[in-house]
């Protein structure tokens, strides 16, 4: 796939970085249902860390959580040793399992987000536009609306802009869940591509095979409960715990 | 009947017949509503994004009260502004009493809050499935508001006929503080009142579809152009 390689690899110069993660005893609870149980973990340096789980696990809220998007009922989430916040917030993208795109073109859709982050003047702006939706091959549909794309353009789409902020962390929740294969493979080799240069990759899943083909570590939720946080090729070998195994075997995991 | 048919005739002629007087009166109702229409979308469609958007301490309670407003009679409304602009009112050295401008206050007093409690409505649909993305991207309250406003325009040109409906239509507020002078103040709504009044029934009648055709006219141009961008898919 063609892109220009783009040379950026300490985007905030003398930012402090954003790894390790860590969460301490984060909690989510709503009408007494603990929806994130008392989590504790640490992701360290780069790489790609899939969120594992069945549905209901907690997934995407602890996505959200780390994110910053919702107010955990109990614990801390901090980045490099700063609590979460809006400012943080800012070096990080997300990518939904349904994309949110504006009612506008696609090049306003990505134009949208790089005003946002203050003047890089017009031409190199459009210049670093056209440069993303090329990278997700959705060039020759700039000027189109974006919500006529189909489904899988619509959530390349949103992974240009997602990339459009420049993240140093990029989460994505399922967002290759309801996208053909070949959509799914795109979005995948971008991730990928991005991993590698050095940006970290939060992806939630449930489907094994895509884990197996992304995971550097796999983090395993089951009912809100941190179950398993091993690298991803002990953890495909030999899960270690009842539902971890059971889920891998394609049991239903309740 | 026999009033209806004369009316009918009468609503041809005085379209066909190009009566300098009457045109004024077209002309003025057109321009006394339009005018508050938008001043009163510039003012509302921020302040209903505002209210969508915001999450504030009396919010609740605020868009009971706008929504009520919607009700405002307009004689009230006529009242209110009347007392601002009369000679000993608190504006009355304006001089704007039974001038265009104070019709076009008093309109934009009452389209205001149909404008904010129905551009509220819709923008609060569109705020709750553009928010998590918008939080997850930084986007500052500021620029929220317009992109909903901007990303909402085809929903909310029915907010603003709906304000323009109610402006070229109501007959309370314009006749207070227009006072219904020939050349002046005269617009559709108050010259039928006076034909009315004066027992000319048909030539009221004739106005009064006028005054209908004028409206569907506008409906048919905002929903053409909202037609025409939805071809071009910008839905």
């Amino acid at each position: 796939m063609p892109h220009a390689a783009e040379t950026v690899t300490l985007r905030r110069p003398g930012a402090r970085p954003m790894l390790p993660l860590d969460i301490a005893g984060l909690t989510l609870a709503v009408d007494s249902r603990r929806l994130v149980d008392d989590l504790t973990l640490r992701l360290k340096g780069s790489g790609l860390t899939v969120i594992m789980g069945p549905n209901g696990a907690g997934k995407s809220l602890l996505l959200r959580l780390i994110h910053g998007l919702i107010r955990p009922t109990a614990g801390a989430i901090s980045w490099g040793g700063v609590p979460m916040s809006a400012g943080l917030r800012v070096r990080q993208a997300m990518v939904f399992q349904r994309p949110v795109l504006l009612r506008r073109s696609v090049a306003a859709n990505i134009d949208f987000v790089l005003g946002l982050r203050g003047a890089i003047g017009a031409r190199a702006a459009a210049e670093r536009r056209d440069r993303l939706l090329d990278r997700v091959g959705l060039l020759g549909h700039a000027r189109q609306s974006a919500r006529l794309l189909s489904g899988g353009e619509q959530q390349r789409l949103a992974l240009a802009r997602a990339l459009a902020v420049e993240p140093e962390v990029l989460f994505l929740d399922e967002a290759t869940a309801s996208l053909d294969p070949a959509s799914t493979q795109m979005i995948e080799e971008i991730v990928l591509a991005e991993r590698g240069r050095g940006t970290k990759v939060i992806f939630v899943t449930h489907d094994i095979g895509q884990a197996r083909r992304l995971a550097d570590d796999v983090v395993f939720l089951h009912r809100g409960r941190l179950v398993e946080h091993r690298p991803a090729r002990q953890f495909f070998d030999d899960p270690s715990s009842p539902p971890a195994r059971a889920y891998l075997d394609g049991r239903i995991v309740l | 009947m026999q009033d209806l048919a004369d009316a009918v005739r009468m609503a041809l002629s005085l379209a066909m017949s190009g009566d300098a007087g009457f045109i004024e009166i077209v002309l003025l109702s057109l321009r006394v509503s339009l005018s508050a229409t938008a001043i009163a979308c510039l003012i509302g469609l921020p302040l209903g994004a505002l209210i969508a958007i915001g999450r504030f301490a009396g919010r609740g309670p605020l868009i009971v009260i706008v929504n009520a407003l919607m009700g405002l009679p307009p004689v009230v409304v006529g009242l209110v502004v009347y007392l601002n602009f009369s000679r000993a009112g608190p504006l009355g050295w304006l001089g704007l009493l039974y001038t265009p401008t104070a019709m076009i206050v008093a309109q934009t007093i009452l389209v205001a809050p149909i404008v904010i409690a129905l551009s509220r409505q819709v923008l609060e649909d569109l705020h709750a499935e553009y928010d998590e993305q918008f939080r997850s991207l930084n986007v500052p309250r500021g620029t929220a508001v317009w992109a909903l406003i901007g990303d909402g325009r085809h929903a909310l040109m029915t907010v603003a006929l709906a304000g323009f409906g109610r402006a070229v239509a109501e007959v309370g507020a314009v006749i207070i503080v227009g006072g219904n002078i020939d050349h002046l103040t005269r617009v559709m709504t108050t010259a039928i009142a006076l034909e009315t009044s004066k027992g000319d029934l048909a030539l009221a009648l004739a106005l009064g579809m006028v005054l209908l055709a004028v409206a569907l006219a506008v409906n048919a141009l905002v929903m053409g152009l909202r037609a025409s961008a939805r071809r071009s898919a910008y839905v």
